[in-house]
């Protein structure tokens, strides 16, 4: 297995949701490969179509409401053609999903031992002793201090960090090659999130996994990411690897979202903020820059007609030319003064 | 946990105690007397007088109840005045005809809302789900008493396929052929009952299947490869039917109190029948009994639907 070959490859893929008898597109032509051994971080505000991208390439959506084209090559295997069954043999056992709200993600009527075993009931031929044997093994690698014990427990007699901990072990009991983990660690405090990370660090490293990271976060980003997509209102705006987006950052959304990080160095400036909202989906440009409206003080003519991606250097491509000519308000001030 | 059980039976003792004060002095409270419509109305009044003093019902209402609850204690709930046959013995015949209707008519009804239920959630906003919810919502706006009134006129009057009247046949031989007469009096009224319970069960198991198949837990389910049909075996069922497994302890004393109407439709001699007889005649042994025997079922209805909800949910496992 080599360690940069892809496996999966997202091509040309949109998702259309279903509002009063009419679709909109929840994101639009999204091209990402992710490899093995690597982390890759989606980043991007509320609403803009990250876990709808995830929920897609997990086949989760209700067909009779949404509509997807595109292709999802995993493997060498177009997962958007399969039904129901044959997406089964992929969910779990290749693909693990590990998911944002831990309080509700788990079943609370079900042992945390059932609700991890139930994976391979379906995709391993494991005896019962076996799957009891795998489930502490696993519990044990997500760091839980009392396998025995937290397997016998319900779901209401763990802490938030925990029943995260079982998730992510539920999602990487077939060893997956690939994980999607959607906010993983937004519903908890500072201290567990630095721990999750590095137990999914830890997991990639062992079972060569590629990770599709989707977060908000971008202090989570710095911190495990090894690529880096960008996405605005449905569409990736800007990729390339995390320092070329952390030091070089190109597109006007991405230089927005880091500007508007608290830093040391600068305690007494106001946090910048990104005028306006993302667009609701009724309500989605589909001509021009999208985010254009954002950032009014650039002259249209600044913007493509049609925006596509440019390739700035190895791997580092950018939405729109409009990078080009972008300054942020404040800048364009100091080089009048 | 049979702690638990213990503790909460020993705080219904004081409920049962504040209970039987209340009813018997409401019991009291209603005018008229128990004679006055019994005896010939030309009688003398000091006649009546001698009546209710030898029967002590000018004594204090403390000496009354008193006497009465000795009486209780020794299994005794007195002579009902208008039947002039013990109390316990009248509500034992009773008690059983409202039992077989009762128990019919739970069976029945969860018979018929549970598939109803998990069909109309599972094919939710399709042609059967609108038709089921059609059905529940017309039968939820009309009043019981009105939709018995009609299912006589139409089951027993017009297409006379059910009898109308009484728990059993005057002409039937004891034996199979009772049993057989017994079970034919209660299917009308029992099918009646269960078309109106059904609406509560399937309305709320509809909207909880619903809400499972929506909820984060059904996504990891699914997300694990599991299929749909297990999904709505092991996940969506189970957890689905928790509220319904609380609300069965109620829905049990629901059931005694719905016996009101059925039985006064039907002429069905149960305990409802019995009740809103002797309400009429101030029949105040029984009224008391009766009352007081409703109210324990009640708070035995609650703790049967806490005990219940303690064995199907991990969350409230009493300690």
């Amino acid at each position: 297995m080599e360690s940069t070959s892809e496996f999966l490859n997202i091509k040309d893929v949109s998702t259309a949701f279903k509002i009063n008898g009419k679709y909109y597109d929840a994101i639009s032509h999204i091209n990402l490969e992710v490899h093995h051994d690597e982390i890759l971080a989606i980043v991007g505000e509320s609403g803009c179509g990250k876990s709808t991208l995830a929920t897609t390439i997990m086949g989760l959506h209700d067909p009779a409401e949404t509509k997807i084209s595109g292709e999802v090559d995993f493997e060498g295997t177009n997962l958007l053609t399969l039904n129901e069954a044959g997406y089964n043999k992929f969910r779990g056992a290749k693909i693990g999903m590990i998911f944002q709200d831990p309080l509700s993600a788990l079943n609370p009527l079900k042992r945390i031992e059932d609700q991890i075993s139930e994976v391979m009931d379906y995709h391993t031929n494991f005896t019962a002793e076996q799957k009891h044997d795998r489930v502490l093994e696993l519990l044990d690698q997500v760091g839980i201090v009392n396998p025995k014990r937290t397997a016998h427990q319900f779901p209401h007699e763990l802490s938030g960090g925990m029943r995260q901990r079982v998730i992510i072990a539920i999602a990487i009991a077939c060893k997956p090659d690939l994980i999607i983990a959607d906010e993983p660690t937004t519903a908890l405090d500072v201290t567990i999130q630095a721990q999750i990370l590095d137990v999914l660090r830890e997991i990639q490293k062992e079972n060569h996994a590629g990770i599709i990271l989707i977060t908000h976060d971008l202090g989570v980003v710095a911190e495990t990411a090894d690529r880096v997509a960008v996405m605005y209102a449905g569409q990736i705006v800007e990729q390339g690897s995390a320092e070329q987006i952390f030091n070089t950052p190109k597109h006007p959304y991405t230089r927005s979202l880091l500007r508007s990080m608290p830093q040391l160095e600068n305690q007494n400036d106001d946090l910048y903020v990104i005028q306006g909202n993302v667009p609701s989906l009724q309500r989605m440009p589909h001509e021009g820059d999208r985010f254009a409206p954002r950032i009014p003080w650039v002259p249209e003519s600044a913007h493509e007609k049609d925006p596509v991606m440019h390739v700035i250097e190895t791997g580092h491509e950018v939405r729109c030319t409009c990078y080009k000519e972008f300054k942020f308000p404040d800048e364009a001030e100091d080089v009048k003064a | 946990m049979w702690k638990t059980i213990l503790r909460r039976i020993l705080i219904m003792i004081p409920e049962i105690i504040i209970l039987s004060i209340l009813v018997f002095l409401l019991a009291k409270a209603m005018p008229g007397d128990p004679f006055t419509g019994s005896i010939n109305p030309k009688a003398d009044p000091a006649q009546l007088h001698h009546l209710m003093k030898i029967n002590g019902l000018y004594d204090p209402w403390y000496q009354q109840y008193w006497n009465w609850v000795v009486h209780l204690f020794h299994g005794n709930l007195g002579n009902s005045y208008q039947y002039q046959e013990p109390v316990t013995r009248l509500i034992g015949g009773r008690a059983i005809n409202t039992l077989w209707l009762a128990l019919f008519t739970t069976i029945l009804t969860y018979c018929i809302a549970l598939p109803m239920g998990m069909y109309a959630a599972k094919h939710e906003g399709k042609l059967p789900d609108s038709i089921i919810r059609v059905y529940t919502y017309v039968t939820f706006c009309i009043p019981f008493f009105v939709i018995l009134v009609i299912g006589v006129w139409i089951f027993g009057f017009v297409l006379g396929w059910f009898p109308t009247t009484g728990s059993i046949s005057s002409t039937a031989t004891p034996g199979i052929q009772s049993v057989g007469s017994r079970i034919y009096h209660i299917l009308l009224p029992g099918i009646l009952g269960a078309l109106f319970g059904t609406v509560n069960v399937v309305q709320y198991l509809r909207s909880e299947v619903i809400d499972a198949k929506r909820s984060d837990y059904v996504r990891t389910a699914r997300s694990k490869g599991v299929p749909e049909k297990d999904i709505y075996k092991h996940h969506i069922f189970r957890n689905s039917l928790l509220p319904i497994a609380a609300f069965a302890g109620y829905s049990i004393t629901g059931l005694l109190n719905g016996s009101l109407f059925t039985e006064t439709v039907f002429s069905y001699p149960g305990m409802g029948l019995l009740f809103i007889n002797s309400i009429s005649y101030r029949d105040y042994t029984v009224i008391t009994a009766l009352v007081l025997i409703y109210g324990i079922l009640n708070l035995l209805g609650t703790l049967l639907s806490d005990i219940i909800l303690s064995i199907v949910d991990p969350r409230i496992r009493i300690q």
